[in-house]
């Protein structure tokens, strides 16, 4: 499916709304959405929210030989996957460039700041090692699929536990969690990604964009850093130009935000330490609460409100009074009115050799007539009245039939027809001929 | 290659279309490999092409159309990508197509608080951060940025910096090969 289009009202309302510094949702430039980590019940899985945008990670292990050119190193795996889940727009299976994209940002952002120690990973030189995969999965797009993708990833490798092993001379003994307690991986330090997006050739900048803003933004650039402010990758993507103090500004406020959110990931990650060795519950089906109908809420965010009022009358003082209506509906026949009259047709004589000066209905907003409304149908509007006496010429367009009302001024809608007796025909006969057209659809 | 009429769905109606296609030859690299394009490796350079040029490239001036970019490494050493925008910019300089300036790329890393210009092959496997930059020397604009493995906040002016001074290095041979090479041109034109 395509996704829906951002239409130029919207573009244009965002894009100003950023000019005086205001985003849609209330925040500031540089002000992240809600963090929310919350984890299943096995080792290395973990859902991120950050305000809407939902990316579920998962982690699991298991033992290979390692790659020939490391012997002594464990392989680490990423995929991030997008399905339409996430929104209307992406397609299965479809390699898009936003994937190839976000993939490429996570592997960097993982595997050459190298977070994870992959010595440990080794079991036995040269034939059996770890392999780690990580698999990401968008749920839900609302925006910087790239922060919570990272932040994601890290949390689940921070909280995967993989099944202890002893080797003995050449023989290996893989442990089951039963037997010995599974054991945490080596993590150096937690790589965070922080999105800019700019507006406007550089001039306004935003922290976490929404997905709207996403849409008009000129250009991205993606900071990974950790919280001793070493910078792990950057990335700037979407065809801006930067100038070097820019970037040096936005590695500045990222230190800053990294510094929060890492913050914020190790508190979750002790939290379900204790629960998990307090006993209680843990997993999903605690974090999503079941006394609400949907899962899927959204906080409270304080609005100022105090010039609305003052606004909203300036505006109102100004605006133009409403245009005139036309009131009073037009009865011809009982059984059929109109509303307003329409303009003359300024196709000039397209089929017909006779020019009507009777008023055209072409542009008319709906008549309240039964007629009306079953001529109107289709396309185009080669309108034209008859007059009573006249036989109409008929043009050899294959165009439907003509039905005339007889002999009242009714104006109607009709299309130029190809039989030619058309005066007085009774209203019977127009009912059948209607009555046939009708059966001929 | 210049500019190139077609492309149906996705033309811009206001713009030209720059697609880029970035592969490695079997016998560029130490050792032979086996798909010289479509991995993500591959995927991911040739968008960034896509990025720096669509910036670069005044593409107003060509509605409906489609500029292609194709660029293939002979011989890896290091510094593929910068090595890809330097060429492709003499490229789109011979085909004629009006560019806002030359697009200068160079790679830079830092070996113990030295930051190093133009990294070759051995130097980036050694596993200390590289950074990417793409340039419009005249303006300091930078297209494109990139930087993997750890780098601390402080020292990325540094980095940054050495970079661009290579990249104002390289603005300059190439604009002398490409002065040259007009020279040349209208010498053998003229007669």
């Amino acid at each position: 499916m395509k996704a829906t289009p951002l239409s130029n009202c919207e573009r244009r309302f965002l894009l100003r709304a950023i000019e005086e510094r205001k985003r849609l949702d209330g925040r500031q430039c540089y002000d992240y959405r809600n963090v929310r980590i919350s984890f299943g019940a096995d080792y290395g899985c973990c859902i991120v929210e950050l305000g809407k945008t939902r990316v579920l990670a998962q982690v699991s292990c298991e033992l290979v030989p390692p790659k020939p050119n490391r012997p002594t190193e464990g392989i680490l795996f990423f995929n991030l996957e997008l399905s339409p889940m996430a929104a209307p727009g992406f397609e299965p299976g479809r390699q898009s460039e936003l994937l190839v994209k976000l993939n490429r940002l996570i592997e960097r952002c993982l595997r050459n700041s190298k977070c994870v120690d992959t010595e440990s990973l080794c079991i036995i030189a040269g034939e059996k090692v770890w392999q780690i995969r990580l698999d990401l999965h968008l749920l839900n797009h609302d925006g910087n699929i790239i922060d919570a993708a990272s932040i994601a990833g890290i949390v689940a490798l921070c909280h995967f536990r993989r099944p202890d092993v002893s080797v003995q001379g050449e023989e290996v003994t893989v442990y089951t969690p039963e037997e010995r307690d599974p054991v945490p991986l080596s993590i150096h330090h937690m790589p965070v990604c922080v999105s800019f997006a700019f507006f406007q050739q550089g001039t306004y900048l935003l922290v976490d964009p929404s997905e709207c803003e996403e849409r008009v933004m000129d250009g991205l650039l993606v900071i990974a850093m950790n919280k001793h402010r070493e910078i792990c990758t950057i990335q700037s993507s979407g065809g801006i130009m930067l100038v070097k103090d820019q970037v040096l500004r936005c590695s500045k406020i990222t230190a800053v935000k990294v510094a929060e959110i890492t913050e914020l990931i190790q508190k979750a990650l002790e939290n379900d330490q204790k629960v998990r060795k307090e006993g209680g519950k843990f997993g999903f089906a605690e974090s999503i609460p079941n006394q609400k109908i949907t899962a899927f809420k959204i906080e409270r965010a304080a609005i100022d409100t105090n010039n609305v009022e003052e606004q909203a009358e300036e505006i109102i003082a100004k605006a133009d009074p409403p245009s005139e209506v036309f009131a009073k509906p037009i009865l011809h026949t009982p059984g059929t009115a109109q509303i307003g009259e329409g303009i003359e047709n300024s196709w000039g004589d397209l089929e017909e050799s006779e020019r009507e000066e009777a008023a055209e209905e072409e542009g008319e907003i709906e008549a309240a007539a039964f007629e009306c409304q079953k001529m109107e149908t289709e396309d185009t509007s080669t309108m034209s009245e008859t007059k009573k006496d006249e036989p109409i010429v008929l043009s050899d367009s294959e165009e439907e039939e003509v039905i005339i009302l007889e002999p009242q001024e009714v104006p109607k809608k009709t299309r130029t027809q190809t039989n030619s007796k058309q005066e007085n025909t009774s209203k019977k006969a127009f009912n059948k001929r209607r009555k046939k057209k009708r059966a001929a659809y | 290659p210049p500019q190139i009429r077609g492309s149906r769905s996705k033309a811009l109606p206001d713009r030209a279309l720059v697609n880029c296609q970035y592969s490695m030859a079997t016998f560029s690299t130490g050792e032979r490999r086996r798909r010289p394009h479509g991995d993500r490796q591959a995927g991911e350079l040739a968008l960034h092409l896509k990025q720096t040029f669509e910036a670069a490239i005044l593409t107003e001036l060509y509605p409906r159309s489609q500029i292609d970019i194709y660029v293939q490494i002979l011989q890896a050493d290091g510094g593929n990508y910068c090595a890809c925008v330097n060429a492709a910019t003499l490229a789109v300089m011979d085909a004629g197509i009006p560019m806002r300036d030359y697009v200068c790329a160079s790679s830079a890393g830092l070996a113990e608080d030295t930051p190093l210009a133009d990294l070759s092959s051995p130097e980036e496997a050694a596993g200390g951060p590289q950074l990417v930059l793409a340039l419009l020397p005249a303006s300091g604009q930078i297209a494109l940025l990139q930087l993997s493995a750890r780098l601390h906040q402080e020292r990325l002016e540094a980095v940054l910096d050495a970079a661009g001074e290579a990249c104002r290095a390289l603005h300059a041979v190439l604009d002398g090969v490409v002065r040259e090479r007009l020279r040349e041109v209208t010498v053998l034109l003229g007669d």
